[in-house]
């Protein structure tokens, strides 16, 4: 509805105040008049109209009318502009604007969330968040960045921003950074509805395709990981709880998004995920396949941490002496200084081999660098099992 | 339309550096710049050293003037293009074409009092 009205006034801030009076007009004309046969169509024509009366009040002596008047001829049947959510999206991911104002712009003006709600996704303050927002639909209406989508030859660039932000709204619900709960629903939800759209405005990419299915397939996992507020390692989860429809389209999505050479990112780890998921017990998981895709995957999106995963697939295919030395390579990058998933992954190494001592110290360690009290717990847990 | 003020910073002395030679391939990328978007560019200069600028800032006793340019930075303000475009993803377009090989340009919209 706001996109639908955004491409009549121009004008974020105008376009939400349009929205909020259609809904404060519902509230009293249903009441009377009863419930109309589309309520959403309802709502969507009347914040439009009420965007299109101020704008021409304001266009009246200036040059906006003929620009206008283009946009005008679509008016009838808004429908016909199904991917005005997804201009919408370009707009709020525009590389013009911060990252942080790309995801805060997002889940305020895509995905709906109020302002306190997107500034306690994101741990900072009301203000703070509300400053940070107002700041970039200023500099949208200021510099103008436009409500089209981009133009064919920036589109590849300006899509991969688009799936980072809703990846990074996923990542930010599936594992909240810091606090007690260990998932965030509503931000995994919101993630899954922005990549489910994408999808439907653009079936045949190949990003888009991989980053829905790792989405489907990682949370598919979701009603295992955490019981009674401890947190269950993909070892001791109940696989038999794993939503297995989820895993079906995440699966076939990923046969889809592989077809592309090279395969991209996203595509490589959703069938990660999905080796995961197809194994029938943990101790089936194709570890050598595993390692084989996180092998590729450091070549086309190098990051210690895909390369730390890599060496913990090694350890699990090889022993996990063979782990410990891939582990062991990586301790002096400086990118995974303070990254608690490494000393965690030696500790685990560390206890297998029985080498119960430095696994103490490295569980220690990364129980101290981990902000996640679930998290935390858990790793607290395991040093007290040594004893 | 909109106006936007392209605002070119490059390191001065990579251009010391690069003599002669170096100065001419700019200007002819500039020149080429200039003819492919003769349509959006209303104005454009080239300035002279940071070390031909003065600084004026407003002091407790009225304007103080100094040698230098506003700000101490590697990369200086070299010169500048006025250019008119539909929105920002037209005007970045045309920024990117812009020739600074040293440095970068920054994209800046002009303000409109109505």
């Amino acid at each position: 509805m706001l996109s639908a009205t955004v491409r009549v006034t121009r004008d974020l801030d105008l376009a939400e105040e349009c929205v909020q009076e259609a809904y404060a007009q519902a509230l009293t004309q249903w009441q009377t008049d009863g419930l109309p046969a589309k309520p959403g169509a309802w709502l969507t024509t009347v914040a439009r109209r009420r965007g299109l009366d101020v704008v021409r009040r304001e266009a009246t002596g200036r040059r906006l009318l003929p620009l206008l008047q283009v946009e005008l001829e679509g008016e009838s049947d808004y429908e016909t502009f199904p991917d005005d959510r997804l201009r919408l999206m370009f707009i709020c991911c525009h590389p013009a604007l911060t990252p942080d104002a790309q995801i805060a712009l997002t889940l305020r003006l895509v995905c709906g969330l109020r302002t306190p709600e997107v500034a306690r996704a994101f741990l900072v303050g009301e203000a703070t968040m509300a400053a940070r927002i107002t700041r970039a639909k200023k500099k949208i209406a200021q510099a103008r960045i436009p409500f089209k989508l981009p133009e064919r030859d920036q589109l590849p660039q300006r899509l991969a921003a688009v799936l980072d932000v809703v990846h990074l709204v996923f990542t930010a619900g599936h594992t909240a950074a810091e606090g007690s709960d260990l998932v965030r629903r509503d931000l995994v939800e919101r993630s899954l509805d922005l990549s489910r759209l994408l999808r439907e405005m653009l079936p045949g990419d190949a990003d888009v395709a991989g980053l829905l299915a790792l989405i489907l397939l990682t949370d598919a996992r979701r009603e295992t990981r955490v019981a009674g507020g401890k947190l269950v390692l993909l070892e001791n989860q109940d696989r038999s709880r794993w939503d297995r429809e989820a895993i079906a389209e995440g699966v076939t999505l990923v046969r889809e998004a592989l077809r592309r050479r090279p395969p991209a990112r996203y595509a490589l780890q959703a069938a990660i995920a999905a080796v995961h998921a197809e194994a029938t017990r943990f101790e089936d998981t194709d570890w050598r396949e595993v390692a084989a895709l996180y092998g590729i995957l450091a070549t086309v999106w190098p990051s210690p941490v895909v390369t730390l995963n890599r060496a913990v697939a090694l350890g699990m295919a090889h022993g996990a002496d063979k782990g410990l030395v891939e582990l062991d390579a990586l301790a002096g990058d400086p990118q995974l200084a303070g990254y608690a998933y490494l000393p965690a992954a030696r500790a685990e190494f560390l206890r297998r081999l029985g080498r119960f001592d430095d696994a103490r110290v490295a569980y220690g360690e990364a129980a101290q660098l981990t902000g996640n009290d679930v998290e935390r717990a858990h790793l607290e847990r395991r040093l007290a099992e040594l004893g | 339309m909109s106006q936007y003020l392209v605002l070119i910073y490059e390191s001065e002395a990579a251009y010391a550096t690069g003599g002669e030679q170096v100065g001419k391939e700019v200007m002819v990328a500039h020149q080429e710049f200039g003819t492919k978007h003769a349509a959006a560019i209303k104005g454009g200069e080239a300035l002279q050293g940071s070390a031909t600028a003065t600084s004026i800032r407003g002091g407790a006793d009225g304007p103080v003037v100094t040698d230098g340019p506003f700000a101490e930075t590697k990369e200086l303000l070299g010169g500048y293009y006025l250019i008119e475009a539909a929105d920002l993803d037209e005007a970045l377009a045309i920024a990117k074409d812009v020739p600074a090989r040293f440095g970068g340009v920054e994209v800046r919209p002009i303000m409109t009092f109505e």
